[in-house]
């Protein structure tokens, strides 16, 4: 299936005074996929994943979502910024209950009060915390407050979402609960899913497309079965066959 | 010690109306003043919290050292606007309630500047990626902010309360202690301790301490309440 292009980034690079992070010539990223991007520590994903999601501005580079240059003016950045949104590793939650927590990016939007509930109280069922919608979500633990922050993201049905290494501090039965409304969402609602992670065993399973980032430079892209059986670069071939420390 | 509490219990237990009269001119002159200033310096320090450190470095210095500023010179600053010659002159505040509000709101401002832009940046950049990730424009972002530092902020507020309630100089200057005018707690004080009343003086002193205690304990009832637990 012919995926059309969401992200599109050419000569990006950041740089914090006189040293650069990140340098990537040229990342095209399509509608739908579920992208994972790989590299170790140091390597400049979170910081592409800064950029791409409009919290930080690239030092020079073009960027384009949707087929559309960015914008330059602040309201029509917001409608653009509006379409993505992100998940961080360690969650923010603010100091209100998990039912507020979630419903933050609905209120913001303005969506009618009934319309926020019905689908909050719907994310809600899905991460299994129906119970806990009035308890205060600084309260929670920290696999309920991961579950929380992606249920604020997605009850937002964005049309990419990033992750930086969502499943970074959870056990294994939340990383599987999250794994699999990542999936859901994808699938259900077609949401481009990019999400940064260390874990190569994450990458294969949910990942279609891989970036591969070292020492602040894009490496290798593609398919997900390619880059981990026929990795072209040897700096790639050495982290997903673990000879190179993460 | 123990007869300056007596006499304190005393005084208040007369109902002296010009002791109340002290009292509630000084909750009101103090009070106001930090309402004010808070009106001005939540704004201020939360903007100054959310730029980054080195694009405000320079007015971060003037705000700390700011909070320093010793009342009298802040008193003789706004003597010299409201006497007579002065730029404000025309006013005619010298020596009124306004004037004694005006200097307080000063001494003021720069601790609850300095101190929320403390209290922001403290959470500032988790909270502010968090919330424009999220589709949040700026006016939301900084309300946000805002009710996420309210702690820290009201910690401000009640530092800079502190400040004022306690203070002489200033007001001794710009209000002149005047008997059934301008006359607080603190130049009341002064007053008696100069005419050798020491055990008056010390009243006052167990008095004005009381209220500050009442004040911050209630304001820190809030502030617990928000803190605790969580």
């Amino acid at each position: 299936m012919e995926h059309k292009v969401i992200i599109e980034a050419t000569g990006l690079s950041k740089c914090f005074g006189e040293r650069e992070v990140l340098r990537a010539e040229n990342i095209t990223l399509c509608a739908g996929n579920i992208i994972g991007v790989m590299g170790p520590s140091g390597a400049g994903k979170s910081t592409l994943l800064r950029i791409l999601s409009l919290l930080d501005p690239p030092t020079s580079g073009v960027l384009s979502f949707f087929g559309q240059p960015l914008p330059a003016s602040p309201s029509e950045r917001l409608v653009m910024r509006r379409r993505l949104t992100m998940v961080m590793q360690k969650p923010v939650l603010f100091d209100a209950s998990v039912f507020d927590n979630i419903a933050f990016g609905l209120k913001a939007r303005r969506l009618p009060a009934g319309e926020i509930s019905r689908r909050v109280e719907e994310s809600l069922e899905k991460i299994g915390l129906t119970a806990q919608r009035r308890q205060k979500a600084k309260t929670l633990s920290g696999g309920e407050a991961q579950r929380v922050a992606l249920a604020r993201a997605m009850v937002l049905e964005p049309e990419i979402l990033f992750l930086d290494e969502p499943t970074a501090n959870l056990d294994p039965a939340n990383v599987e609960l999250l794994e699999g409304l990542l999936r859901s969402l994808n699938r259900e609602l077609g949401t481009t899913v990019v999400i940064v992670t260390h874990n190569l065993f994450q990458a294969r399973r949910l990942a279609g497309d891989i970036l591969f980032l070292c020492q602040g430079s894009l490496v290798e892209a593609g398919p997900t079965e390619e880059i981990f059986k026929r990795p072209l670069d040897l700096r790639t071939r050495a982290f997903v066959e673990g000879r190179m420390i993460y | 010690m123990l007869e300056a509490i007596a006499n304190a219990v005393r005084l208040l237990a007369t109902f002296d109306p010009e002791l109340f009269r002290i009292i509630w001119l000084s909750l009101f002159v103090s009070g106001s003043a930090v309402v004010l200033a808070a009106l001005c310096g939540v704004p201020l320090g939360t903007w100054l919290g959310l730029k980054p450190v080195p694009s405000v470095r320079a007015i971060t210095i003037i705000i700390y050292t700011l909070m320093g500023l010793p009342p009298v010179v802040a008193g003789l600053v706004i003597y010299m606007l409201l006497s007579r010659r002065g730029m404000l002159g025309p006013l005619n505040l010298l020596f009124t309630v306004e004037a004694m509000i005006i200097v307080q709101t000063l001494l003021a401002i720069p601790i609850i500047v300095g101190l929320t832009a403390i209290a922001v940046r403290s959470k500032g950049r988790e909270i502010r990626d968090t919330v424009l990730v999220l589709g949040a424009d700026h006016r939301l972002l900084v309300w946000t902010l805002i009710r996420e530092a309210r702690y820290g902020i009201l910690g401000a507020v009640i530092t800079g309360f502190g400040r004022v309630i306690a203070e002489v100089g200033a007001v001794m200057m710009v209000g002149g202690n005047i008997e059934g005018h301008t006359r607080v707690l603190t130049t009341a004080i002064v007053l008696e301790t100069r005419k050798g009343n020491f055990a008056l003086a010390m009243a006052l002193g167990i008095i004005l301490l009381l209220l500050a205690f009442i004040i911050n304990s209630g304001l820190y009832r809030l502030q617990a309440g928000g803190t605790d637990g969580t």
